[in-house]
């Protein structure tokens, strides 16, 4: 059961990392050409992968409770990050993400800078930033996930997974994934986070959950029945009572 | 801003984000159940209580925060 929730937090997190990669990579490509934009891609994938492969046996060596201790910590206050966005978002407190947007102002942005030579390096170095920084918090859950279940393997296999999907859609569409339901995947991957975050932090602590491991299926469902509450009460107390002017 | 700086700033940008307050009441309870389960108290219940509370104050900050900043119109900020 474990296995299934990383795999499914792995590559939900990855989808939505890589929808927003996808749209800078498609920005640069379509304005500035592939070549540049592709070797961009190729060396932040290069980076993300040595970083995955450097920290995850390493981890292997630390004793697991402390391992869980610090991970799970680390990941609930990251995960809470993305639940408070995602709360904040679905209660009408944020502005949802919108990719199409995000695509238009790259594009403004890359003709604006637009001095081509030979070997493109600002098209290079656009794409190699959009995809290693938004391949970084990917990497840094398959690390965690996959080093507090000794398992950085399966944790990869779903952001492979998700990487193959993103990519392929996007190479058949060639165009931002605006039809991805972005905004309800970043609450869901919120929800895992943070119930996982949860589970681990305290484990790692020496506390013993009832149920054991099962016990991670009433995390989840207690994350979600306080992010939804929450997005009805931040909704209601945007409902201003008007006031009496006579 | 240095590059010591900026890669710290990085970091605090994609950890912690935009509510320490966060952070500070997640470390804070993960260390008193840690004190407690090595004096004999299983609280495992403590940190999905505090993460509930800690979660809605912040939310319901920023909430407030945008009434305050909207005209009263009767009608939901946009």
């Amino acid at each position: 059961m474990h296995s299934v929730l990383l795999v499914l937090a792995a590559f939900l997190a990855c989808a939505v990392e890589m929808v927003e990669a996808l749209t800078i990579v498609l920005a640069v490509a379509v304005t500035r050409g592939w070549r540049s934009a592709g070797w961009g891609v190729a060396a932040a994938l290069g980076g993300l992968i040595l970083i995955v492969a450097a920290l995850g046996p390493a981890l292997a060596h630390l004793p697991i409770d402390s391992l869980r201790l610090v991970v799970g910590t680390i990941l609930l206050v990251f995960g809470l990050q993305w639940l408070r966005k995602a709360v904040l978002r679905a209660s009408g407190l944020k502005a949802l993400h919108d990719e199409e947007a995000i695509y238009e102002a790259e594009v403004a942005l890359l003709r604006a800078n637009d001095g081509r030579a030979a070997h493109d390096w600002y098209a290079f170095t656009v794409a190699f930033k959009g995809v290693f920084l938004e391949g970084l918090e990917v990497a840094f859950i398959v690390v965690t996930f996959g080093g507090t279940q000794r398992n950085v393997g399966l944790a990869a296999l779903g952001a492979l997974a998700a990487l193959i999907v993103v990519l392929t859609v996007g190479t058949i569409v060639h165009a931002p994934l605006t039809r991805v339901p972005e905004n309800t995947l970043k609450f869901g991957v919120g929800i895992m986070l943070t119930s996982f975050g949860i589970f681990w932090s305290a484990e790692g602590a020496g506390v013993a959950w009832p149920g054991a491991d099962a016990s991670i299926l009433g995390v989840i469902a207690f994350v979600v029945i306080v992010a939804f509450g929450l997005v009805a009460l931040a909704r209601r107390a945007q409902v201003v009572p008007e006031v009496a002017t006579s | 801003m240095t590059w010591l700086g900026q890669f710290g700033k990085f970091w605090y940008d994609f950890i912690i984000g935009d509510d320490w307050r966060i952070a500070v009441g997640v470390v804070a309870t993960v260390a008193a159940v840690f004190i407690a389960a090595h004096h004999g108290f299983d609280w495992w219940w403590l940190v999905p209580l505090a993460v509930a509370l800690l979660l809605a104050v912040s939310v319901m900050r920023e909430a407030i925060r945008c009434r305050n900043s909207t005209p009263r119109t009767g009608h939901r900020a946009p």
